[in-house]
């Protein structure tokens, strides 16, 4: 069963597409783009549609996804970690 | 799916565009006339009026732009006949005139001097001989060239960039070598993602146009901003859903245009498109302003992709809803067209999902109501510019 997917390889997070994804849940995830598995364990509980760090970040760091940037961390994060507004932001704008 | 030998029916109008719709509209130049347009279309069935809060005091290039959409909603094919009322009579017949050019029957009518009960009166018994008259036309077998598509998601969330929107990508990927006629837009919806569209642009003059409406647009934002657009770009029910930045928020928009496209013109709002192939339309990235340019452009379908369920229609433009989020295709199945929740558990494949949304166009075209249609969504909004005077 896939629990979150990945755009492609090298993406720092992945997106939850199940209900119901709990802190310490081990996870199953596709890479789309080169349709490969990894496994994560959950360490926040994270609803459908929500990101999933698959990296540990620190803030100023860049989070790629689609093989692009997509905004920078503004607090800590721990792979399997729960990744939004909380703690990635817009450069832009 | 083989679209080389690919037909649809639809209805040939008298400047060779062909529509998939057959409506009668009674349309309103400005607010004070929708009460009487409302009261014609509630007097002969069939008809459809389309009200709107804009077209007093309005000047320079936002009074235009406001001809031009209500003019282009009147050209789009998907419309048979147009019943124009005004105000008063100088700008009835300036929008029914540009609209009669296209050949189709347009009648106009002014308030002034005549009043609600009046003018209701004579645009019915005109309506009543339109919509007579429209209903006797029928669908031809047309070659899938004549159809013209557009693209604009909404309410937008993670499983839009991974499901929904690739499968636009997918079916625009293969609408794209059979000469039809594509659009999208949404300017401030490809921030981030600006160089990868800026890529696929066909030559450097269309590169140069895109990367002027999208400056344009930015420098817009950067005049009103107050924060950095969280909540209102990415909206809240985008964040809800689980986007965060815009930048993530236009990685995914952009997956619909696919990946052999190639944008081959830019349109301003007021623009339209003159040959086959992927045109960029500046506009908004608010759903319901965005569709009604598609349809003032001429589109007659209209791919929609959503996650969170954004519940939008057209009066004149069937917009087709495709969804990949399981928990939206549960909770809001009444408006889904196409689920292709598959993609996320690998159950269908992007190829197959393209051709399921294609399938869902042909008998669209062909005259299956959207869900959007069956549901009374037809919300018709103008885009502003500015203030008026």
């Amino acid at each position: 069963m896939i629990h979150f997917v990945v755009h492609e390889e090298g993406d720092g997070v992945g997106v939850v597409v199940v209900e119901g994804v709990t802190k310490g849940q081990e996870l199953t995830g596709w890479i789309m783009e080169d349709d490969k598995e990894l496994k994560i364990t959950a360490r926040s509980d994270i609803p459908i549609g929500h990101k999933i760090a698959l990296k540990d970040y620190k803030p100023g760091d860049t989070v790629i996804k689609y093989g692009t940037d997509i905004g920078k961390i503004v607090a800590p994060i721990a792979r399997g970690e729960h990744t939004h507004v909380q703690n990635l932001k817009t450069k832009r704008w | 799916m083989d679209l080389s030998k690919s037909t649809f029916w639809g209805y040939k109008r008298e400047n060779g565009r062909v529509g998939v719709r057959n409506h009668v509209i009674i349309l309103p130049v400005d607010d004070l006339s929708n009460a009487a347009a409302e009261a014609v279309a509630h007097n002969i069935k069939g008809t459809l009026a389309i009200p709107h809060p804009y077209g007093r005091l309005q000047f320079g290039a936002d009074l235009d732009l406001h001809f031009a959409t209500l003019i282009g909603t009147g050209c789009n094919p998907n419309v048979a006949a147009v019943v124009v009322i005004c105000i008063e009579d100088g700008w009835a017949k300036k929008v029914a005139d540009a609209i009669a050019a296209t050949g189709k029957p347009v009648a106009y009518f002014g308030i002034e001097q005549h009043g609600d009960h009046d003018t209701i009166m004579r645009a019915s018994k005109k309506a009543k001989e339109l919509v007579q008259w429209a209903s006797e036309l029928r669908r031809e077998e047309r070659p899938l060239k004549d159809l013209w598509v557009s693209t604009k998601c909404g309410e937008s969330d993670t499983t839009s960039g991974c499901g929904a929107n690739p499968t636009v990508g997918n079916a625009f990927d293969k609408l794209y070598p059979r000469k039809v006629t594509l659009a999208f837009g949404e300017t401030t919806e490809l921030t981030g993602g600006e160089h990868l569209v800026a890529a696929r642009c066909a030559t450097d003059e269309v590169r140069k146009k895109f990367q002027f409406m999208f400056d344009r647009y930015q420098a817009i934002i950067d005049k009103h901003k107050t924060s950095d657009l969280s909540d209102s770009q990415p909206t809240k029910g985008n964040i809800a859903g689980g986007l965060t930045t815009i930048e993530e928020k236009a990685l995914g928009n952009i997956q619909k245009i696919g990946r052999v496209c190639k944008i081959d013109g830019v349109l301003d709002k007021h623009e339209r498109p003159t040959g086959p192939g992927l045109w960029f339309i500046d506009s908004s990235s608010a759903a319901a302003e965005m569709v009604t340019l598609c349809a003032a452009a001429g589109y007659a379908v209209h791919f929609f992709p959503t996650g969170q369920g954004n519940v939008i229609g057209n009066p004149i433009l069937p917009a087709i809803k495709i969804c990949a989020n399981p928990r939206t295709v549960r909770t809001m199945s009444e408006h889904v067209d196409v689920d292709v929740s598959g993609l996320l558990r690998k159950e269908m494949t992007p190829d197959q999902a393209g051709d399921k949304l294609l399938d869902c166009m042909f008998r669209t075209a062909n005259g299956r109501l959207t869900a959007a249609e069956a549901l009374g969504h037809r919300e018709f909004v103008l885009t502003r510019l500015y203030e008026s005077a």
